[in-house]
């Protein structure tokens, strides 16, 4: 009997997870939506490596509920990442945007990849080049290497 | 060999300009810009309020603060000593706090503040984009934010950050 209660309570956590959005109500489902995306791109002042969805700082609170009371009233996405970075600076995205300053922050994937294939490519030209045609033994190697191969196969 | 010896090199010195530097210390984005337009009461007389005008004629510090928070009783003493013996003037603003507290806290520690802001709800706080107080900006005489320093307020705080600007601005305005 016990353990049906656990089970029943582990089945009913959830619910109490998804019971904490509904202290903020939406009349669509696609603003929820919004909604829940938007807090979770906007990173916390406080507890730095949090989004304001997971935070419980109260900052992320008061953050969380100027974002509901913006989509409440018809602000787009742009506009509501816009207020909260003209309070708290660029430092609240978690998607920096594109411009000068954060210019090499995005290309950095670019760039290591393009880095990636230039070291492959060289890779693949170095191999290339060990050409039979091409050999690195001296005549004289050559002899000498002939010549110990043909004592080998008397020695057979 | 070249090539690896070059990237490691640069890397470390990426690496080695970020020693040393506090990431929760964020530069307030207000910078240069006015004071959020509000409309506060004072603290000590509920009846009486405070525009964003309050910031217009004198260089001022706007300390926030609230009887929750345990630095804030750290600088206060800073706060009074800068006030009396350096006359510099000080706007407070009492953060997400309550009124009868921040009396009591006022009257027993002594009151650094020209001027009270009263911020139940951390509205004016939330517009400057406080995350953790104390905070304390430097507010130039046309009502510029200047600078915000996050933390305690100590005298070393004071005579190399704060009162460069305090002078600066003040002479400036």
């Amino acid at each position: 009997m016990g353990r049906i209660l656990i089970v029943v309570w582990a089945l009913l956590l959830p619910l109490a997870a998804v019971a904490t959005s509904e202290v903020y109500p939406f009349d669509s489902a696609a603003d929820q939506e919004r909604f829940r995306t938007l807090i979770s791109e906007l990173r916390c002042p406080k507890c730095q490596n949090q989004n304001i969805a997971d935070s419980n700082a109260p900052i992320a609170r008061d953050m969380r509920d100027e974002v509901y009371r913006m989509l409440q009233q018809g602000a787009t996405n742009q506009q509501v990442t816009d207020a909260l970075v003209g309070r708290f600076g660029e430092f609240v995205l978690y998607k920096p945007q594109f411009d000068q300053r954060t210019a090499l922050l995005w290309a950095t994937p670019l760039i290591a990849v393009l880095g990636g294939v230039l070291v492959v490519i060289g890779i693949v030209i170095r191999g290339r080049r060990r050409d039979p045609s091409e050999s690195s033994l001296s005549d004289a190697e050559r002899r000498r290497a002939e010549q110990l191969l043909e004592d080998r196969d008397d020695g057979a | 060999m070249f090539i690896p010896a070059v990237l490691a090199v640069a890397l470390g010195i990426v690496l080695f300009a970020g020693i040393g530097k506090d990431p929760t210390h964020l530069e307030s984005a207000l910078i240069g810009k006015p004071v959020p337009v509000f409309e506060l009461a004072d603290l000590q007389e509920p009846d009486t309020i405070h525009r964003d005008d309050v910031f217009v004629g004198e260089v001022s510090l706007l300390n926030v603060w609230g009887t929750w928070c345990p630095a804030c009783r750290d600088e206060h003493d800073d706060l009074v000593w800068l006030a009396r013996d350096e006359g510099v003037r000080i706007v407070g603003l009492n953060y997400k706090d309550n009124r009868d507290l921040a009396l009591e806290w006022l009257d027993s520690l002594g009151n650094p503040y020209a001027l009270s802001l009263y911020d139940p709800q951390g509205r004016l706080g939330f517009d400057l984009g406080v995350y953790g107080a104390p905070e304390t900006y430097v507010i130039d005489a046309d009502g510029i934010v200047r600078f915000r320093h996050v933390g305690v307020v100590t005298p070393q705080v004071w005579q190399q950050t704060l009162q460069p600007l305090v002078e600066r601005y003040g002479k400036g305005g």
